[in-house]
């Protein structure tokens, strides 16, 4: 096994995964002010309606196809009674369009954030970055599938990457498994992991708060004013003082 | 019933001059920073005329506000939360700059740099959104005082509802003044429509704020408020509204906008409501009806019942004395001369109207009549139906007898006055046929006309034992908060939230007594407050020093 195997398939994700998780808390507790995705709608609207619709719709469908790939065994699938060549056909069709919608969608997007005047200018050098790798990621796993796939006879990740993917989460990384892997498909790892250590200071945090809760909390949110005041603090459970309300009800 | 206690405000138009006082005073308190550049949490309008943003009465367009779906229940005009949640990624009811204006300023530095010329050297406009040189083609108030009337005011959303002959003849008649902040409605449409809960209503006192560090910057707020009062800080990508100056409000003062209204015309106090019963009275199926379910919900203070029920809500003693002596709900209920901003939006809006009379008047003494008449001032109330209208749509969802009723109070306040100043006998029968008595009308023409500041607003201060009681009073250990004891968050001094003040303060005063060098006390260990550094040299304490190093 060469060190270089090691560097790259054992210890950049574990560097990758750390930032990422640390990355995010350290910006949860000290940036939540910055906790936003910086839409640029007020700008221009026609344009954005049709990309980031595409783009955002597009890259879901790429993450469950990621989940149904990565994370799920092909032994589970298997056991399901989905054939290889079923589950082949599906994920390169649904992967595909799903793909090309988002890299369609991210096309527009980047075209409508270089030429729109007030979109550019509102653009930092943080948001150049992230839309590069961003970017990047997308072409070249669009190009892993359709090379593996449509050019060459299939290649089946499910049996090398996803087990080197799963090995990184059981804590006992198996680098060879990705040293096998086909030249495109490594890249797109690569670049995946620079995207997940560059994500928390990005505004791509904006997918970790995805308001889901939304649809299950009341309309109306009330608030007391007391919770927000400087310096104060909730007592700890047990603690909470007595006759605080009665205080000044018998005032 | 639960009693909640709701801040609130009712503006008088026949006062209102139009100086936009309000609108510059509370821009320079709060939206005088980049990206908020467009931003009016307050606004004066010239009705008729389009509003801003552009025709945001359009609801058809925007979609603001609720209403009631096939079944009589209250749903968010624009979409229940599953559509929300689609459409999070291009929000297509979102107004653009453009609904707004695009703010500019001017090159002034171009007036000192300009090499000698034959021409005096001109300061020209550039945007703030680009930075380029603009041509200035709208602003929040291009229709001010009915400017481009003949081509701006047919676009207004309340005019056409009213007949289009009745525009034109209404155009000639006469304009009036519409100051507009957030309403901090009963049943906010904008806190509904928020997707991150980062919008609340302060349970204490009804505020409808923005939580600055949850906004995640969807945008549904936006679209959600039919009055167009949640504004999108284009800068920091967070929502931003007016705050009813909390911080002013909190000690007793009034808002900003009040404290500097020329014509005195703002009243606050407190109302108090039944929060069990607002979705019912929001959702009565005739629009018109809206008005008096909106005051159905509002609770008598004066009532023991009420009173009790308060009480038990934990509502203080002073609230309820405030309550009781609320200007708000005198000119509501008493004199019953406000009216709400458009009720059938369906949000209980919490800003109310006394419809203005002054126009009719003028109209009236314009055609040579006495204008302040009793008899004469009833009957053209009567005949002068298409400032009604126009008043009706604005108030009333469109019913013209409240918005009568108002304006007759108002014309008979006007003849009683009148015989009182020029020495006559007070005519008891002006007040009676309005449903007052003289005694009445002479109260409330004190609290309209004269005004006086502690009958404008009646505030009652935030208690601050309720602060004190999580703050000093606590009974847990003054060091077991987060990240203490230590004061170091995870990445070192300085780090993770700031400490409680009760624990500066209490290492503060232990150094003083403790510590050798009784100068070292007010260095709050070491460090400085950055907030007070203007970013040059170095002061003494920005980086600790080691311990047992001479202190230079």
């Amino acid at each position: 096994m060469k060190a270089l195997d090691v560097v790259l398939w054992v210890v950049a994700p574990y560097v990758a995964l750390t930032v990422f998780v640390l990355g995010h808390v350290w910006r949860y507790r000290y940036d939540k002010f910055g906790w936003t995705t910086r839409s640029s709608q007020m700008y221009e609207s026609r344009l954005l309606r049709i990309g980031s619709p595409l783009f955002h719709f597009g890259i879901l469908v790429v993450l469950l196809g990621h989940i149904g790939g990565l994370v799920i065994p092909k032994s589970w699938t298997e056991a399901a009674g989905i054939s290889e060549e079923v589950y082949h056909l599906v994920a390169v069709v649904l992967g595909t369009i799903a793909g090309v919608a988002t890299l369609g969608g991210i096309a527009i997007l980047i075209y409508r954030r270089r030429t729109v005047g007030p979109v550019f200018t509102a653009t930092t050098r943080n948001d150049k970055l992230m839309y590069a790798v961003l970017a990047l990621t997308i072409v070249l796993g669009l190009a892993a599938t359709v090379m593996a796939n449509i050019v060459g006879g299939g290649y089946d990740y499910r049996t090398t990457i996803s087990p080197w993917f799963r090995s990184i989460f059981y804590f006992q990384p198996d680098p060879a498994l990705m040293a096998g892997a086909p030249l495109l498909f490594q890249l797109h790892a690569l670049s995946a992991l620079l995207l997940f250590a560059i994500w928390p200071f990005t505004r791509l945090v904006h997918m970790l708060t995805a308001p889901v809760g939304y649809l299950t909390r009341p309309y109306v949110v009330y608030r007391s004013r007391d919770e927000q005041r400087a310096g104060a603090r909730d007592p700890r459970r047990g603690w909470e003082p007595t006759g605080a309300v009665t205080e000044h009800r018998s005032k | 019933m639960k009693v909640m206690a709701q801040l609130a405000m009712v503006m008088n138009l026949d006062k209102c001059i139009g100086c936009h006082t309000c609108s510059v005073t509370c821009k320079q308190a709060w939206t005088n920073r980049a990206g908020t550049e467009y931003v009016w949490f307050n606004n004066v309008e010239t009705r008729p005329g389009q509003g801003y943003p552009r025709t945001y009465q359009d609801q058809e367009k925007w979609k603001g506000g609720w209403e009631l779906n096939a079944r009589g229940r209250l749903k968010l005009k624009a979409g229940g939360r599953l559509k929300k949640l689609f459409s999070i990624f291009a929000n297509p009811l979102m107004p653009s700059i453009q609904d707004y204006y695009e703010p500019w300023t001017y090159d002034y530095d171009r007036l000192f740099s300009a090499p000698m010329q034959a021409d005096t050297p001109v300061a020209r406009p550039r945007s703030l959104i680009t930075g380029e040189p603009t041509k200035i083609s709208w602003s929040a108030n291009w229709d001010d005082n009915l400017a481009g009337a003949p081509e701006l005011a047919p676009s207004d959303p309340v005019l056409r509802k009213v007949s289009d002959q009745v525009t034109l003849s209404f155009e000639q008649a006469f304009m009036f003044y519409l100051p507009r902040i957030c309403e901090h409605c009963l049943n906010p449409s904008c806190v509904s429509s928020c997707p991150s809960g980062a919008m609340y209503k302060r349970s204490e006192d009804g505020i409808v704020l923005v939580d600055q560090d949850r906004c995640r910057g969807w945008r549904m707020c936006v679209t959600g408020c039919p009055y167009k009062k949640v504004y999108f800080n284009h800068r920091t990508g967070k929502a931003e509204k007016c705050t009813f100056c909390f911080p002013r409000v909190e000690v007793g003062l009034p808002t900003v906008c009040s404290e500097t209204c020329v014509g005195r015309l703002r009243y606050i106090g407190i109302i108090l409501y039944d929060a069990d019963r607002v979705t019912e009275a929001a959702s009565v199926a005739d629009e018109k009806a809206l008005y008096e379910a909106q005051k159905s919900v509002m609770l008598d203070p004066h009532d023991p019942a009420v009173i009790a029920a308060a009480r038990a809500e934990g509502i203080p003693e002073d609230w309820l004395e405030a309550a009781r002596r609320s200007p708000i709900h005198q000119l509501i209920f008493e004199y019953g001369v406000a009216l709400p901003l458009h009720p059938e939006y369906r949000t209980m809006p919490m800003v109310w109207y006394i419809p203005p009379l002054s126009p009719v008047v003028d109209v009236l003494t314009e055609t040579g009549h006495d204008g302040e008449d009793a008899g004469n001032l009833f009957g053209a109330i009567d005949a002068l139906r298409i400032p009604i209208g126009y008043l009706a749509e604005l108030f009333t969802a469109g019913d013209p007898e409240p918005v009568r009723a108002v304006l007759r109070r108002l014309a008979a306040m006007r003849s009683y006055m009148r015989r009182l100043n020029l020495g006559q006998k007070a005519d008891e029968s002006i007040a009676a046929a309005v449903g007052m008595t003289g005694e009445g009308v002479e109260a409330m023409h004190r609290l309209l006309a004269l005004a006086p500041y502690a009958e404008r607003y009646v505030i009652p201060k935030a208690h601050a034992e309720q602060g004190a009681q999580l703050e000093e009073l606590a009974t847990g250990c003054s060091l077991d908060y987060e990240g203490g004891p230590g004061m170091g968050g995870p990445f070192g001094e300085a780090s993770g939230r700031p400490a409680p003040i009760a624990v500066e303060n209490f290492h503060a005063l232990r150094e003083r007594q403790a510590g050798d060098d009784i100068d070292k006390a007010h260095q709050l260990r070491g460090r400085v407050n950055l907030l007070n550094w203007d970013g040059k040299g170095t002061p003494d304490g920005l980086f600790p020093n080691g311990n047992g190093k001479k202190e230079s």
